[in-house]
């Protein structure tokens, strides 16, 4: 079922801030393997002049597809949820998320497509912190794929 | 911002030092609680093998924080990293041993921009696949 293409441009409301938590990044840290001191020390972060323990550049993920989630389950644009997969992610950094950060995203409708059966939708989640300033921008593609005869796949 | 590789010092081509991240299953099940991301496709054999995949596969988010650590671990400060994005072009297949997969990374200086900034290319694999495609990161060094 192809998506409804007035949905284009549409923006949602800001989500409620999320918390930064030091023991969240370093939890997520820890998942992902990387020992930089930048993660869980918090001199060492402030040595590289932040102010705080910092997360790993794909941790805000989490928030914002959590915040796309609104989009994504938005029964008037028909999207099929379980054919969904992750297709393209980019994230523009104005600086690190860092422990005690409050983020709100407010997340837009760049672009709902159809190529070849597979229903595309391009989600992007600015992220911003309790001053309002921005800190990162992250674009999600996600892909729902055109349901086929299961007899394809062998 | 302290990046701890200077802009005078590299060159288009540079490479970055190479890493091989292994990945298990349990490595998924504990990204899974990090991250929140609990699809079953990525702990669940039956679920994946229903939804046609080969077998679990690893969180595209997962591969995509193992990549950039090629080029975090080499500027020294993460928060270095201007931009980063990624096409997930194939998926990392994650048998149930005690091996797993492993996923390689490669990374090179492709140009060098304004503002001491650089762009990398990365190349990540999982055996002969490629895994990421468009694997881009631009870097403020020092």
């Amino acid at each position: 079922m192809a998506l409804d293409q007035s949905f284009v441009g549409r923006s949602y409301p800001p989500t409620d801030p999320y918390e930064v938590g030091r023991e969240k990044i370093r939890e997520f840290a820890e998942a992902v393997g990387d020992a930089n001191p930048a993660y869980t020390d918090s001199e060492a972060a402030k040595a590289l002049g932040h102010p705080d323990v910092i997360a790993p550049p794909t941790f805000v993920f989490a928030i914002t597809f959590k915040a796309a989630g609104q989009v994504i389950q938005d029964p008037q644009l028909g999207l099929d949820y379980s054919r969904v997969v992750h297709g393209d992610q980019k994230f523009a950094y104005t600086r690190p998320v860092h422990a005690g950060d409050r983020l709100t995203v407010t997340s837009t409708i760049e672009a709902v497509k159809s190529l070849a059966g597979n229903d595309i939708l391009d989600v992007r989640g600015d992220v911003h912190d309790a001053a309002g300033e921005h800190v990162v921008t992250a674009w999600t593609k996600l892909v729902a794929r055109a349901a086929e005869p299961a007899a394809e796949e062998a | 911002m302290t990046a701890k590789i200077s802009y005078d010092d590299v060159e288009v081509g540079t490479e970055l030092p190479a890493q091989t991240f292994p990945v298990t299953r349990a490595t998924l099940v504990q990204y899974a609680g990090a991250s929140g991301d609990f699809n079953p496709i990525h702990w669940n054999e039956k679920f994946a093998l229903e939804v046609g995949l080969p077998d679990v596969i690893a969180h595209g988010m997962f591969t995509m924080a193992e990549a950039i650590r090629v080029v975090t671990d080499w500027a020294g400060d993460p928060g270095a990293v201007v931009e980063y994005g990624v096409r997930f072009t194939k998926p990392v297949v994650v048998p149930n041993d005690d091996k797993g997969a492993t996923i390689d990374v490669s990374a090179k200086v492709a140009a060098k921009l304004d503002d001491r900034q650089v762009r990398v290319d990365l190349l990540a694999k999982s055996g002969d696949q490629k895994v990421l495609g468009m694997s881009r990161a631009v870097v403020r060094l020092a």
